[in-house]
């Protein structure tokens, strides 16, 4: 009879955690109803016409909006994805070294990017690269430029320099996870390879390399799964770095979906788009775990 | 057993290693010697040393309207929310291991399907509103109650310690709470410096809460300030102390040393905490991934 009583008092006591799950996850499900209404702010939803896929289908109408954001969303995943393996081959330069220090204070400090807010990298970038920042100040005073230019306005270098922003935080960080599959590797393995006269480079490509791959393989089929949120291409990202100058070619999807939804005020038609966002995300990630089962054996998660 | 190739692999490898690092320290390093800098000198350029030594910059912006209430908000806020973090995660993540808990696999999943949708921007905008939460504390910290990704870093924790321990307490007539707090808890501090890590960086960061739902300047983070201040340069005049103003200290303090100086007091909480627990997130992760 104790152990009954344990298990009702245990269950009751757990039930307030599931409803704060179910507030702050699930609850918000529901304000997809929005995107099937003309809901106006303030108004309820009660009073509201229903308006079917009214907004989705004037979201494939506003197709040359949709175009470039997407074209901007999935450029600049592209380019996180292709920089990725940045991180494994920084892994494995840490890995060479022999000294335990340098290791460790090489690792600590290039982890610090990761740690910091997005307008704090938005406020770094800004004594960097504005036109009054450090960079121009130096560069005048070697005389390299005449006139002061800023990267930060420069619509043409934006893909690119939000890509190296996107490294510069998460490199260090990335490679902690490869470091960990690094050691995770038999050092037999390497012992045997010395003894067959290995060098250096034939026991990373042999050994490391391959000892690191599922978990690269893992990390990009996320990466992937993600595209419509992934790396330069995240709100909050997005939102620090976008100026009038470079709103064209930074925009991405999260972002237009505030845009249009907050701050225009278009309720419905940002619901719909974020809806449509989710559904592919949710799709991308079931596709790319049949994919690992397929190739790997076992599923991502 | 080294060749000249091995040699310079390591003179590369070294130097390229050396150069990146520098690149990830030199911005905190420069925004450090600028704040410490005298305002005025500092315009003519700071790179490797500061440039004269003031502290005024430091006295100045905790005189600015707002600034020291704000700190305040962005501690309690981080402190606050860390521990009831831990306390909600820790304890269901324990709840979820117990075969004696009714409908325990649907709780589980329950939980662990939210890692992998998000309703979106606008939803939570409205949800959060109809909740109450709008210009309200809470906001800040009672949806993070429970995170499903720490729930599973500490189920996968507390399912390999041995179960041994746990029923002793059982047989001594101890309650799954009772487990929990006198047993559990104290053994799992591995995991929980972790993510005490995780959620008090994550704490101090966030700002989009505050920018979407809190317009009350009494509940305003450090995050926004700075927000406001890099993005408006009307307000740091508007809200520096009259009397300071009055004395000249106006003619003495520059913009961007205000900048600088904020984002560096922004920063310092970190750069104190992260590199300690570095150890430990690294080996919690490793719980985390075996299981992965």
């Amino acid at each position: 009879m104790k152990l009954k009583a344990n298990r009702v008092t245990l269950f009751l006591m757990v039930i307030p955690f599931v409803i704060i799950v179910f507030l702050f996850n699930y609850i918000p499900l529901f304000g997809w109803l929005y995107a099937f209404y003309d809901y106006k702010p303030g108004i309820p939803l009660s009073h509201t016409e229903f308006v079917g896929l009214k907004y989705f289908k004037w979201a494939i109408e506003e197709k040359d909006d949709l175009i470039r954001v997407l074209t901007n969303t999935l450029a600049l995943s592209f380019l996180s994805i292709l920089a990725s393996p940045l991180s494994v081959i920084f892994a494995i330069m840490i890995n060479e070294v022999n000294s335990k220090r340098f290791r460790k204070v090489v690792q600590t400090l290039t982890t610090l990017p990761n740690f910091i807010s997005w307008i704090i990298v938005y406020s770094l970038a800004t004594f960097m690269f504005s036109s009054g920042g450090l960079l121009n100040e130096v560069l005048m005073k070697l005389h390299w430029i005449e006139e002061p230019t800023t990267v930060l306005g420069n619509s043409n270098a934006t893909w690119w320099f939000q890509t190296a922003i996107t490294v510069w935080k998460n490199l260090g960080w990335g490679a902690i996870i490869y470091l960990a599959a690094i050691a995770g590797i038999d050092t037999e393995l390497y012992d045997a390879a010395k003894v067959d006269g290995a060098g250096r480079f034939q026991r990373i490509l042999a050994i490391t390399v391959p000892g690191i791959m599922p978990t690269f393989f893992v990390l990009l089929l996320l990466n992937i799964a993600s595209v419509l949120s992934n790396g330069a291409s995240g709100f909050e990202q997005n939102f620090v770095f976008y100026n009038s100058q470079v709103g064209d070619k930074i925009e991405a999807l999260d972002y237009y979906v505030y845009r249009v939804g907050i701050a225009t005020g278009d309720v419905s038609f940002g619901t719909a788009i974020g809806i449509a966002k989710t559904l592919i995300s949710v799709i991308l990630l079931f596709s790319m775990n049949a994919l690992s089962k397929r190739v790997r054996g076992h599923s991502v998660f | 057993m080294k060749n000249d190739s091995s040699i310079w692999f390591d003179i590369v490898n070294y130097t390229l290693q050396i150069l990146f690092t520098l690149l990830c320290v030199y911005p905190f390093y420069y925004i450090l010697i600028y704040s410490i800098s005298d305002p005025q000198q500092a315009l003519k350029g700071v790179f490797l040393l500061p440039n004269g030594f003031t502290i005024v910059n430091y006295t100045h912006i905790f005189r600015l309207d707002n600034m020291l209430n704000s700190f305040f908000i962005s501690v309690l806020r981080t402190v606050s929310g860390t521990i009831l973090t831990i306390a909600c995660s820790s304890w269901l993540a324990y709840a979820v291991t117990k075969n004696e808990l009714y409908f325990r696999k649907t709780i589980y999943r329950f939980v662990v399907i939210t890692m992998y949708f998000n309703a979106g921007l606008i939803p939570w905008y409205i949800t959060m509103k109809e909740l109450g939460l709008k210009n309200n504390f809470l906001l800040y910290i009672l949806p993070v109650a429970v995170v499903a990704y720490y729930v599973v870093l500490f189920k996968t924790f507390i399912e390999q310690l041995p179960p041994a321990l746990e029923e002793s307490a059982m047989i001594d007539g101890a309650g799954f709470l009772k487990i929990f707090t006198h047993v559990i808890f104290p053994l799992s501090m591995p995991i929980i410096a972790t993510i005490a890590v995780f959620a008090s960086v994550g704490q101090w960061n966030t700002w989009y809460d505050n920018y979407f739902l809190v317009s009350d300047d009494r509940l305003q983070t450090l995050q926004l300030i700075l927000y406001n201040y890099l993005t408006d340069a009307q307000r740091i005049v508007s809200s520096s102390n009259l009397q300071d103003l009055n004395r000249g200290l106006a003619a003495k303090i520059s913009p961007d040393s205000i900048r600088i100086t904020i984002t560096m007091v922004v920063t310092i909480p970190v750069l104190l905490v992260y590199p300690f627990l570095q150890r430990f997130f690294v080996k919690g992760l490793m719980v985390g991934a075996i299981k992965g």
